[in-house]
This record gives C-alpha cells, sequence and structure tokens, in this order.
C-alpha cells in the first residue's frame, strides 16, 4: 500500500506543477516531463508547444465550455495560454493580432474522452489492428500508447474537420480489463511521446457485457457469461488489493495499473451498455474501493440517471446510435438529454474515426431529442459536452476544456454556429499555435503515409 | 387478463391496418420540392387521392379543403434511402435476426430479399420517422462477388413493403471482391465475366444438363443483368477499379450499371460523366480506410456533381450511419461547399441528393422523390429545415396515407421520461 501512496503522492505533485506552470506562463511540457520520477512516468512526454502568436479573437459569439456565453466576444491568448476573455470592451494590447470573428463563433478545442485513433489506425488492414490484446480477459499491463501510430491520417481530420485539440486513446473492449489510455494533444508528431498530455492520469479502460464474454466464450474459456465477467473482475480486484497491500511485491505491470486505480492515481472508463450492469459494476466498485469515473457508450443511462447522479459518474454517450448489437437495442436519442436533465453529466463521445470529426454536431442532435420532450438545455451548456465535460472526465480540467484566463490557448474558431450542420471549424489553435486554417493550405497536416499518394494534401 | 389481451391483440390490429390516403393542403411552409431548386417561401403543398397535385407559391387551395397551417414549418418529399438493410435485420450483431448476407448458401446471384423483408422491423419504424419513405433495400456479398438481387420498398405502415422486387443486383469488384473470390481482382473479374457469358448462353440455351461455374439458378438470376433489364451495381472504390468496371460494357454493351460506393470516383469523374453512369456514394468519407481508397474527400460528391455525374447520398459503414442520419450528411455537403478548395453541393442538389436522385437511380418513375403534379404523395413535414441537426419530421404521409411515427425507441423515452417508482414500476408504465 505505501508503494502505491508513494506513487499518488507523485501523481500530485505532477499535477500541482502543471498547475503552478499553467498560472505562470512556462511551457508545460518539459517541467512536468523532468518532475516525475522515471519509475512513475517510464516513456514521458516530451510535448512542447509549438510557435504562436498573440491573438486577439474578437467580435465572435463565444462558447467558454464551461457554460457561459459571450455576445462579441473578445479571447486573447499569447504563449500558449488565454490571457483573458470577455466582451467587446476588454482591453486588447497593441501587440496582439487582431483576428475578425464577426459572425463566427469560438470554443474551446473539442475534446474527445473514447478514441482509438492511432491503435486502430487507418488504413484499417490486419497489420495495423493494436487497439484489443486479446489473448486474456484481463491485460491491464498494456499500454495504449504502445500501440499508437502517430502518422494516423485520422488525427488531421478530427483536427480539421472537429476541431479536436486533445484526445484520450483508449484500448479496445474485447477485455474486461483492456488496458491503460494515453491522452493525446492533436498535434502532428514523429513520436507518441511527443503528443502526450503533459501530466494527464492513466486510465484503466474495462468493458462490461457482450464483448468480453462473446470473445472468451467464444474459446470456451471464461469468462462466457455476464456473472464470469463479475467472477473475473472480483477476483482481478482481489489479487490487486493483495498487491497493493503487499510492502515489497515483485513488480507486476498488470497490478501496478490496478494498485493505481486502488490508490485512486488512475481512473475508470468503463465500456458499458445497459443500465443494469452499470448498477452492478457501481457496486463492485464499491466492493474494492475504486471508483467509477465514466461510463462508456452508456446507451440506457437514462434508466438510472438518478442513481449515476448520486455517484458521480459521467455518461460518455453517442447521440443516437441504436440496435448495432443486443445491448444497444434499447438506446434511444434522448439520452444524453434524460441524463443532463436528471443532473448527472454528459459526455459526447464518439469511438470512430468518422464520428470525431462531428462531435459538435452529434451534441446538437442529442439537444434536439431533448428540446423536443421539453428538455431545453442552452446551447452553452451543450458546448461543455464535447469540451469542459470530457476534459473533467479525462482529470485535465485544471489546465484545459474551457476557455479561462491561465489555461492552455486551445481555441476553435468556427465559421458559423457549431451546433449547425452548416458550420466547420476555419482555425484551430493547440496551446496557442495555429495547426489548422482552412483558408491555408499550408496549415493542413499530412500524414507520412499520405506523401505521394493520391489525394495528398487536398481538402478532406 | 382475457380483456387487456383482447385490448393487446385490438392495438397490434389498429397498428397493422392500412389508413386511407387522405387529401391534405398545407399553406405557408417553406417548401422543398426535392429537384435540386432552393426552397420556396410561404407556399403551398396539395395531396389528392396519394398523389401531388400542386406545390409551390402561389398554388391555390382548392376551395372544398380545409389547409393545414404550415406556419414555421418545411415540406419536403419524403427521403428516400440508398443500398440499405432495412428489414433484412432485426440487431446488426444478432446473426440469427439478420438476413444481411448468406455466407454458407450454395447460391449467389439467385438471392433475392424480396421475400423476406419485414416491414415490422423496428430499423423501418425509426427510418420513417426520420423522414424516409422509399429506400432500396440489398443483401450483402457472402461467399461469392455476387451479393444477389435488391429490392425496392415503401417505408408504409401495415402494406406490402416491396414496390420493385429484384431491382438490381449487386457484385463487388474492389478488394472485397477480390477476397471473396479467391484472392485477386484477377479473379474477380474472370468470374463477373465468366457469370455473364454463362448467362447469356443459358438465356440462349435454358436446357442446359449441368451446372458450369454458376448454379441453373445463379445463371438465371443474372440473365436480366446481361440483357440490361436488371441493373447491375458494381461496389468499386479505387479510381482504376471505377474505369476497369465503366470498361464492361465494352464487351457486354447491354449492362445498366451503377457504381456503388466510389470513394476515388472524383479522380475519375470525366470518365464515369462520359459513361452516362449514376452513382450512390457515402457523403462523408475522408480517411484511407484501405488501399482502395487513398484519395478519399468530402468533396468527392461535390466534385462529381460538378463533372456532370449523378449522384445519390448512400452506403451505411459505421454503427452510427442510420438512414435517418441522410439530412445530416447531406447537410454536411451543403458545409462543405462553403470551405475554400473543397466540393460540396448547393442546399437544393443536397436535398435532391437524398430525395429524387437516389429515387431516379433505383428506376423510380419520374418524379418520385419531388413534389412535381403526379409525384407520389410521399411529404414530410418538418419542425426546421430539414438538413439541420435541431429539425425533425412532424407529419409523414406515403401515398398520401398519415404514418405513425412511434417505434421501440419513442416507447422507452415516454416509460423513462420520469424515473418516479413511488406509486408503480417503470415497468408497468405504458
Amino acid at each position: 500500500m505505501r508503494k502505491a501512496l508513494a506513487r499518488s503522492a507523485a501523481l500530485l505533485a505532477l499535477a500541482g506543477a502543471l498547475a503552478a506552470c499553467s498560472s505562470t506562463g512556462t511551457t508545460s511540457g518539459p517541467a512536468s516531463a523532468s518532475a516525475a520520477a522515471p519509475a512513475d512516468d517510464p516513456y514521458p512526454s516530451t510535448y512542447e508547444r509549438y510557435p504562436g502568436v498573440a491573438t486577439a479573437l474578437v467580435g465572435a459569439t463565444v462558447y467558454d465550455g464551461a457554460g457561459g456565453r459571450i455576445e462579441n466576444g473578445t479571447v486573447l491568448f499569447a504563449d500558449g495560454e488565454v490571457v483573458a476573455i470577455g466582451g467587446p470592451n476588454l482591453p486588447i494590447p497593441a501587440s496582439y493580432t487582431r483576428i475578425d470573428g464577426t459572425g463566427k463563433f469560438v470554443t474551446p478545442g473539442v475534446i474527445d474522452i473514447h478514441s482509438h485513433l492511432g491503435d486502430y489506425p487507418t488504413p484499417s488492414v490486419a497489420a495495423h489492428s493494436d487497439g484489443n490484446e486479446a489473448t486474456s480477459p484481463t491485460t491491464p499491463e498494456v499500454w495504449a500508447e504502445h500501440s499508437v501510430w502517430p502518422q494516423d491520417p485520422g488525427f488531421s481530420r478530427a483536427l480539421m474537420n472537429g476541431g479536436v485539440t486533445t484526445l484520450q486513446i483508449l484500448p479496445g473492449s474485447a477485455n474486461l480489463m483492456g488496458g491503460r489510455s494515453v491522452t493525446l494533444r492533436n498535434v502532428p508528431s514523429r513520436t507518441v511521446q511527443g503528443m502526450k498530455f503533459p501530466g494527464a492520469p492513466y486510465s484503466l479502460k474495462m468493458a462490461c457485457g457482450e464483448n468480453p464474454k462473446r470473445v472468451y466464450g467464444g474459446r470456451n474459456q471464461l469468462p462466457s457469461t455476464r456473472m464470469g465477467n463479475f467472477a473475473v473482475n472480483r477476483q482481478t480486484w482481489i489479487d490487486a488489493q493483495e498487491y497493493a497491500a503487499d510492502e515489497t511485491p515483485d513488480r507486476n505491470l498488470a497490478n501496478e495499473t490496478l494498485a493505481g486505480v486502488l490508490a485512486g492515481d488512475i481512473m475508470v472508463q468503463n465500456h458499458c451498455y445497459r443500465a443494469d450492469e452499470m448498477a452492478l459494476v457501481l457496486d463492485m466498485a464499491d466492493e474494492f474501493g475504486y471508483r467509477v469515473t465514466a461510463f462508456h457508450h452508456a446507451v440506457e443511462s437514462y434508466k438510472i440517471a438518478d442513481l449515476l447522479r448520486e455517484h458521480d459518474v459521467c455518461s460518455a454517450v453517442w447521440a443516437d446510435w441504436y440496435g448495432f448489437k443486443m445491448e444497444a437495442y434499447d438506446a434511444i436519442p434522448e439520452n444524453a438529454a434524460l441524463i443532463h436533465n436528471a443532473g448527472a453529466c454528459v459526455v459526447i463521445h464518439s469511438d470512430d474515426q468518422n464520428g470525431i470529426q462531428r462531435l459538435n454536431q452529434e451534441a446538437a442532435k442529442a439537444q434536439a431529442d431533448g428540446r423536443r420532450i421539453g428538455i431545453d438545455i442552452p446551447d452553452e451548456q451543450v458546448i461543455s459536452w464535447f469540451t469542459l465535460n470530457a476534459a473533467r472526465a479525462m482529470g485535465i480540467d485544471e489546465q484545459t476544456g474551457s476557455l479561462a484566463t491561465g489555461k492552455m490557448a486551445d481555441v476553435v474558431l468556427w465559421n458559423g454556429d457549431p451546433l449547425s450542420v452548416y458550420s466547420r471549424p476555419e482555425m484551430v489553435w493547440v496551446d496557442g499555435a495555429l495547426l489548422y486554417d482552412a483558408n491555408d493550405p499550408a496549415r493542413r497536416p499530412v500524414s507520412d503515409f499520405e506523401l505521394g499518394q493520391p489525394g495528398e494534401g487536398d481538402t478532406k | 387478463m382475457n380483456a387487456r389481451l383482447l385490448l393487446a391483440a385490438a392495438s397490434l390490429l389498429a397498428l397493422a391496418v392500412p389508413v386511407a390516403a387522405q387529401d391534405m393542403v398545407v399553406t405557408n411552409a417553406t417548401v422543398a420540392l426535392g429537384d435540386g431548386s432552393a426552397p420556396i417561401e410561404r407556399a403551398t403543398v396539395v395531396v389528392r387521392a396519394g398523389r401531388v397535385v400542386a406545390a409551390g407559391a402561389g398554388v391555390a387551395v382548392p376551395a372544398e379543403m380545409t389547409p393545414v397551417d404550415g406556419s414555421g414549418m418545411w415540406v419536403t418529399p419524403g427521403l428516400f434511402a440508398s443500398i440499405t438493410n432495412l428489414g433484412l435485420s432485426d440487431v446488426d450483431a444478432v446473426d440469427e435476426s439478420s438476413d444481411v448476407s448468406a455466407d454458407r448458401s450454395p447460391f449467389s446471384a439467385a438471392l433475392d430479399v424480396s421475400p423476406v423483408i419485414n416491414p415490422a422491423a423496428q430499423d423501418i419504424a425509426i427510418s420513417r420517422a426520420g423522414g424516409v419513405t422509399r429506400a432500396s433495400v440489398t443483401p450483402e456479398a457472402g461467399s461469392e462477388i455476387f451479393a444477389g438481387q435488391g429490392a425496392l420498398i415503401d417505408l408504409g405502415v401495415g402494406r406490402t413493403p416491396v414496390t420493385n422486387p429484384r431491382a438490381f443486383q449487386l457484385v463487388e469488384l474492389g478488394e472485397r471482391g477480390a477476397q471473396l473470390s479467391g484472392g485477386s481482382r484477377t479473379s474477380a473479374h474472370a468470374m463477373l465475366r465468366n457469370a455473364l457469358v454463362e448467362a447469356s448462353s443459358f438465356a440462349a440455351d435454358p436446357e442446359r444438363e449441368t451446372d458450369v461455374m454458376l448454379t441453373r439458378f445463379d445463371a438465371a438470376a443474372l440473365v436480366p443483368v446481361v440483357s440490361g433489364q436488371q441493373k447491375l451495381y458494381v461496389r468499386v472504390h479505387r479510381a482504376s477499379d471505377i474505369l476497369a468496371a465503366l470498361e464492361l460494357t465494352e464487351i457486354f454493351p447491354a449492362l445498366d450499371l451503377v457504381l456503388v460506393g466510389a470513394t476515388e470516383g472524383w479522380m475519375v469523374a470525366d470518365a464515369i460523366a462520359a459513361a452516362g453512369v449514376p452513382v450512390i456514394a457515402a457523403a462523408l468519407n475522408d480517411l484511407p480506410e484501405s488501399f482502395e481508397r487513398l484519395a478519399a474527400t468530402q468533396s468527392n460528391i461535390g466534385r462529381m456533381v460538378d463533372a456532370g455525374v449523378m449522384v445519390g447520398i448512400g452506403g451505411y459503414e459505421s454503427s452510427g450511419d442510420h438512414p435517418r442520419s441522410l439530412p445530416q450528411m447531406a447537410g454536411n455537403l451543403v458545409a462543405v461547399s462553403r470551405m475554400p478548395g473543397a466540393a460540396g453541393l448547393s442546399w437544393g442538389e443536397a436535398l435532391a441528393s437524398i430525395t429524387s436522385v437516389p429515387a431516379q437511380i433505383a428506376g423510380l418513375a419520374a418524379g418520385t422523390g419531388t413534389l412535381a403534379a403526379g409525384a407520389p404523395g410521399d411529404v414530410v413535414l418538418w419542425d426546421g429545415d430539414p438538413l439541420e441537426l435541431s429539425s425533425a419530421p412532424v407529419r409523414v404521409f406515403i401515398e398520401g396515407v398519415e404514418q405513425p411515427l412511434d417505434n421501440h425507441q419513442t416507447r422507452l423515452r415516454d416509460r423513462y421520461r420520469s424515473l418516479d417508482e413511488s406509486e408503480m414500476p417503470r415497468g408497468m408504465v405504458r
């Protein structure tokens, strides 16, 4: 247990260092990398923000991601950070480059809490299938970052068409415990370390229901049933508790991850469709003393929205996917609105290399489906479904997810209302660096894979 | 208990009995005709005896008819969804509920979806509530390059769904065709050519004694393809595969081709246009999902249309793609048209790409999918711009018959609108 606590302290120190960096304006990348002992962070982030110019976005409708809306707003950012946001009268230092956003909209960078970019990259050939270590029902020892191919062309599409600046890459759902996630900045990089979000906590991907029992039951292995799923999970947690209590354990990668969960250092992102299963998982978490941060897919959250509110668990959901598998048969398009209306946390996720380009649109559909049953959720709150709420459920809300002074300048300028089908990102900044400009073909990431091939550098 | 059962039976019957076509006039609505033209404000639509009588501004309301006030509403023709699995499965991943593909069948081209389409499938009810009134339904290839024969349906409740059985044959000629035919596109092309030759000889001599490569039943099914009486949908994505597909008509001149997929169609758009072959393409593919789709871009459809190709939106590849998403797909192409260097569709073209254009490609009578006089009375009233994310159908008519918009999802929604169980369990709330 002492070991787990030590790890916990190190991570807390890391988070503190980051917050300090954000408020003083120093670059966070190198500081965070050097703050962690190698044993705790053996594949450290080497991400450093790209150069940007001090920028003033003026005249646009600004959604701050935290539920705020400013008409004719002003957003100032410099040195990678949001300096200030306000109305038309906010003073603009003379050195700032002004960008006229009249008739346009500004939001924080979009965040996808559930992506497989890089670990299931395109082209989707078998040689690229690196998202499920489907050789054992519990593989908490694997880390998604060791599968991520930074040249996945999907990253650029998510940036250009979706305004995505941060994303969490999860292992797949073949296993009950699929492994550790990695949170990435959406920047072109030669290495995955160059994309790793400095200081972002790890999450453990878990999965309920059909997938694990199908994959292993199909091989006549445990688990082949939902009760088998729970039995394997519980025994694995019991073993992890013993490991965590051992003051001098033999090093074990799987149990290191699980001890991190039990210590509260590693969050849990739990793929789960059915309401009844989510309720059982909540009890399992209580039984072993860990916390589920978010249920993913969660198509039946609307049936237990009260329970989810009481447990302070987010639901990371699609707007309207349904029917593709038995446990998705009761999916309804009003799910997000009903969860929100019950006071529980909603995150719109993609789980899809195409859907990640339209998280704003999915949120807009979910909002409208709520409105039609009398649940009126203001636009500025809906924006938080794919910005600040996602950041919170990934443990990075101190650094990004909203436009607040001192936070990372992850900013999207949309050419229209982001909740309209007719709007697209016009400019996207990651940490204050302009990495996409619809009007400048040179500001458009092109993967190594695409060079010299049909369609290279095209509008996508 | 008996009374309850009787009531349940009665409500099932009520669902199943078709309602008569009703005459209808909507006034003061924004009307989009579906023919590619821009929407018309403060317009009127008149439907009588299951057919559109008139639509547009300045249309007189027949004296004996009471108009529906369409203020704030939009009126469009019903949507046409191409290349769907509507009515072929209940749950995609539940094999026993799915008739989409038959990979252990001894037959291929002979497979025919028309007798097995289930009009009560939830997918149909949910699509109907999304404004989809007609669709093409296709089998997917299982063990051979030929998927089998698709049908055209309408989504009207209580009706026989199939309006045009055996409307087309679908063949796979790209990477999938290579896999299905033995491991190479060479084999896929040899298989297709051989099959069409066998079909020709079968047509000349139906009394042949033995099977050659094709079963008699499969050969017979390809006779209308080789003679051009049945459309041949060819699924290809790569630019060179598209050109190879177009060249089939040099050997089999009667083929009535439709390209399906055509992700790299924009690269050979002029050749497609010159061949006069229409295309059914997904709207938003922009990733190199495979080596046959390296040049994928959301500008694909816009560029093909600019080159003079007739293109309908269709193709449902991810779990989130459903026929009811057609307006979102079309709306996105309007968004694309506003991006520098990109090619999309005008609003009118976008609506046409999910109404009249796919209906025409499918072979339905001219006017279907529009609000032209004489067109089927497939009419949708929307609570806003139909391509916008915030909009949804309010009323849906198929040949003048108003359709129910409820389904499994709406019932769940109503049951769980409140979670209060202080008086009775949610499981008894209906």
